[in-house]
């Protein structure tokens, strides 16, 4: 039992990150019906970002120019990378999408996969080929609730991922920026004929989505402090799994689907060879896709890539 | 009739016009020759003539490889290329022009049979002379022969079905391992699978049957991917078959018979040029002509419109079916050829990478076309084994190449374009009036 509640708490921790990632592909399909295969590696170019202003922070903070907390540091560090992660999707959007609207849909994929291979490779030859150490900007301390160990890092990724994920909900339920985004996914085609503009709600949904990638980005390399630029597609492909698993466009789906693949993963790994563990947990999503062919929360789409 | 701007292949842009007119009444066969003829002079003087021009050694790669290593020598590369290559191509293909048009108005009322192995005897003959000079140029050969095969494969699905499959690694890797793990329990003394069952006579004539086996065990994988797929309709397929990819890719790594994550190494040495040529010809072949049977249409049909397919009895269905199982059979074989060119394989070899690099010259050369998978499978072989001293900057410079190509025709170079043999091989200006 003990074992098993603290798997669900690693199992939290772990699927909040899937659930960040899924999050941007769902809205960007809801909205485009296209694949952003990209914004995996946008998750990684947020946490990059978020090592470059954690480190200039600090640098900062110990030069005694601003004299900060390191909580607040945390914070700081997370919305700043949120910010400019955030123009990093709309300018992916800007160059690899918008271009693309009257194409195939599939050429569109294309143009996201080669950036997102700009992305990484970008960063290789930027950042060379070392791993990152992210500085680490709190304290970990342990909490022992009945033999179950709990940090104080896993706490507070759970609760801000959960908090983001609230966030998003209010803004697309109760703005106005956000009943846009809910028009353009029922039918771009018609919406903008009533004065809504696509472009900007593109840009809004690229921004949105990729700042909770960076989001989850920095609470990753908090959790597990070394970056490479590989995390995207590791990462990235698994949420996008997730995503479609949550039902496409979905944003309750999204979530819930990447805690429910966070929990198969760390449950699988914890009681079973970890080699095995992306083979169960493709296998279990494939199995749940065959019977639910739109995912948890997905409406039956008549969309065809277009040619 | 001469538009200046458009350039669709009844009225030509002006500046190439006189190209075209000059270059227009050279049949293939003598395009051919001319390749041969040139081959075989460089493999005589091929060595002084790079002397001459100041190079080192014969351009390995029509100057490819020295444009980004030593800039320096690229002039006498780009003249090696010019004299050896270029000049010599056109001049015996200029010269030979007229007895080969009346060569092929003659053979046109043959079986198309032997005008067609004509053709390719002697563009093996050429390939393979070519790639005497040095085992790179055959391992570059080699293996673009391969991705021709691939991408025809993945050009079924993509642009003829119209879908958007993302298992061609899988399929590829499910071939690799099938035929290897055959070739390699039968006829080679190894540490996995013990000692070779079969004399190593053998092995050339279980070859093919091992490559076959394992292109159906590929299209078995397929099938557990088209049954839930082809019921709904949409973008379904795209993610169930990433889902199979990954698991493809993680049940390798977990089979420790087949080598686990360290992969599977020792595949006798059979996949030389001719083999590899031969398979490659077949694939064309039987692609182009299913992509032509009225199959393909049904095929084409089912992309553009799927329920007035339907309603024009075509079986929806099963034509996607049939053409899926057919695309992952091809990418089996081709898996198990790549298996036995490289000969070492590891899971990690069938991963998002190769999915990406697939799916790049799909898009690069052009759907819905025979001749825009070639197309696309050269050039970006030959471009990746270019920038290949650039290390990391090559894979900033073929996405960025890529994403441009989407931009400006987003469905590929040559998309839609029927590949038609006889069309290919027919003389080029019809020889004054005998027959």
């Amino acid at each position: 039992m003990q074992l098993f509640l603290q798997n669900l708490i690693n199992a939290l921790q772990w699927g909040s990150f899937y659930a960040l990632i899924a999050l941007g592909y769902s809205m960007v399909y809801g909205i485009l019906m296209l694949f952003n295969f990209a914004h995996g590696d946008i998750f990684m170019v947020g946490a990059y970002i978020g090592f470059g202003v954690a480190t200039g922070l600090t640098a900062l903070a110990a030069m005694g120019a601003l004299a900060l907390p390191n909580w607040v540091i945390l914070v700081l560090t997370i919305l700043i990378s949120m910010f400019l992660t955030s123009f990093v999707g709309m300018l992916v959007e800007r160059i690899g999408y918008r271009p693309l609207r009257e194409a195939p849909r599939a050429s569109a994929a294309i143009t996201g996969l080669m950036i997102g291979i700009i992305l990484e490779t970008g960063n290789l030859a930027i950042l060379g080929a070392e791993r990152i150490r992210f500085p680490s900007l709190i304290k970990s301390t342990t909490y022992d609730l009945g033999g179950v160990f709990v940090t104080n890092k896993k706490i507070m990724i759970v609760v801000v991922s959960l908090v983001l994920m609230l966030a998003l909900n209010e803004f697309i339920r109760r703005t106005r920026w956000g009943m846009a985004m809910r028009a353009m996914a029922f039918d771009y085609v018609v919406i903008p004929l009533m004065g809504v503009p696509l472009n900007t709600i593109a840009s809004l949904t690229f921004a949105l989505g990729s700042g909770l990638a960076a989001a989850a980005g920095i609470m990753f390399a908090i959790a597990y402090p070394v970056l490479d630029p590989y995390i995207g597609i590791i990462y990235g492909w698994k949420a996008f799994v997730a995503a479609i698993l949550g039902g496409r466009g979905s944003v309750k789906g999204a979530c819930l689907a990447g805690f429910l693949l966070g929990f198969i993963e760390i449950f699988v790994g914890a009681y079973m060879p970890s080699s095995v563990r992306d083979l169960i947990a493709y296998s279990i999503i494939l199995l749940i896709l065959v019977f639910r062919p739109h995912g948890f929360f997905g409406e039956p789409h008549s969309a065809k890539l277009r040619l | 009739m001469v538009e200046n701007n458009s350039a669709s292949p009844d009225n030509p842009p002006k500046r190439f016009l006189r190209l075209r007119q000059f270059l227009g009444d050279i049949p293939l066969l003598a395009w051919l020759f001319g390749g041969l003829i040139s081959v075989l002079v460089e493999q005589q003087i091929g060595e002084s003539l790079a002397n001459l021009l100041g190079l080192p050694k014969i351009p390995v790669l029509f100057g490819f490889m020295i444009a980004m290593k030593e800039p320096l020598l690229l002039p006498g590369a780009l003249a090696y290329v010019l004299v050896l290559y270029v000049l010599t191509i056109v001049l015996i293909g200029k010269i030979t022009a007229r007895p080969f048009n009346l060569m092929a108005a003659k053979m046109m009322q043959w079986p198309i049979a032997i005008p067609v192995l004509l053709h390719l005897v002697v563009l093996y003959a050429s390939m393979h002379f070519w790639a005497d000079i040095s085992l790179y140029r055959e391992l570059t050969l080699k293996l673009t022969l391969i991705a021709i095969m691939l991408t025809l494969s993945l050009n079924i699905i993509n642009g003829y079905m119209g879908e958007f499959s993302c298992s061609h690694p899988g399929f590829m890797s499910l071939g690799a391992y099938g035929a290897s793990a055959i070739m390699v329990l039968f006829f080679v003394n190894d540490r996995l699978f013990g000692d070779a069952i079969l004399p190593e006579v053998l092995g050339p004539l279980f070859f093919p049957l091992a490559l076959i086996l394992g292109g159906i065990v590929a299209a078995l994988g397929a099938l557990l991917i088209a049954i839930p797929s082809f019921k709904t309709r949409g973008d379904y397929l795209a993610i169930i078959s990433l889902a199979f990819m990954f698991i493809v890719k993680s049940l390798f790594e977990n089979l420790q018979f087949l080598g686990g994550a360290r992969g599977l190494k020792g595949q006798p040495d059979l996949a030389n040029l001719p083999t590899v040529f031969i398979w490659m010809v077949i694939c064309v072949w039987v692609i182009n002509n299913f992509v032509r049977s009225t199959m393909g249409k049904a095929l084409n049909a089912v992309r553009d419109d799927e329920l007035a397919a339907e309603a024009m009895t075509v079986d929806t269905r099963r034509t996607k079916m049939v053409a899926f199982l057919f695309a992952a059979f091809w990418a089996g074989v081709a898996g198990g050829l790549f298996a036995h060119t490289v000969r070492f394989i590891n899971p990690n070899t069938f991963g998002v990478q190769r999915l990406a690099e697939i799916l790049a010259m799909v898009y690069f050369g052009g759907l819905n076309s025979v001749y825009g998978s070639i197309v696309g499978a050269v050039s970006l072989n030959l471009l990746g084994e270019m920038l290949r001293p650039l290390a990391l900057f090559k894979w900033i410079i073929i996405p960025l190449l890529l994403i441009l190509i989407m931009i400006y025709r987003p469905t590929g170079l040559v998309a839609f374009k029927e590949f038609d043999v006889r069309k290919l091989i027919q003389p080029k200006r019809k020889p004054e009036k005998e027959v």
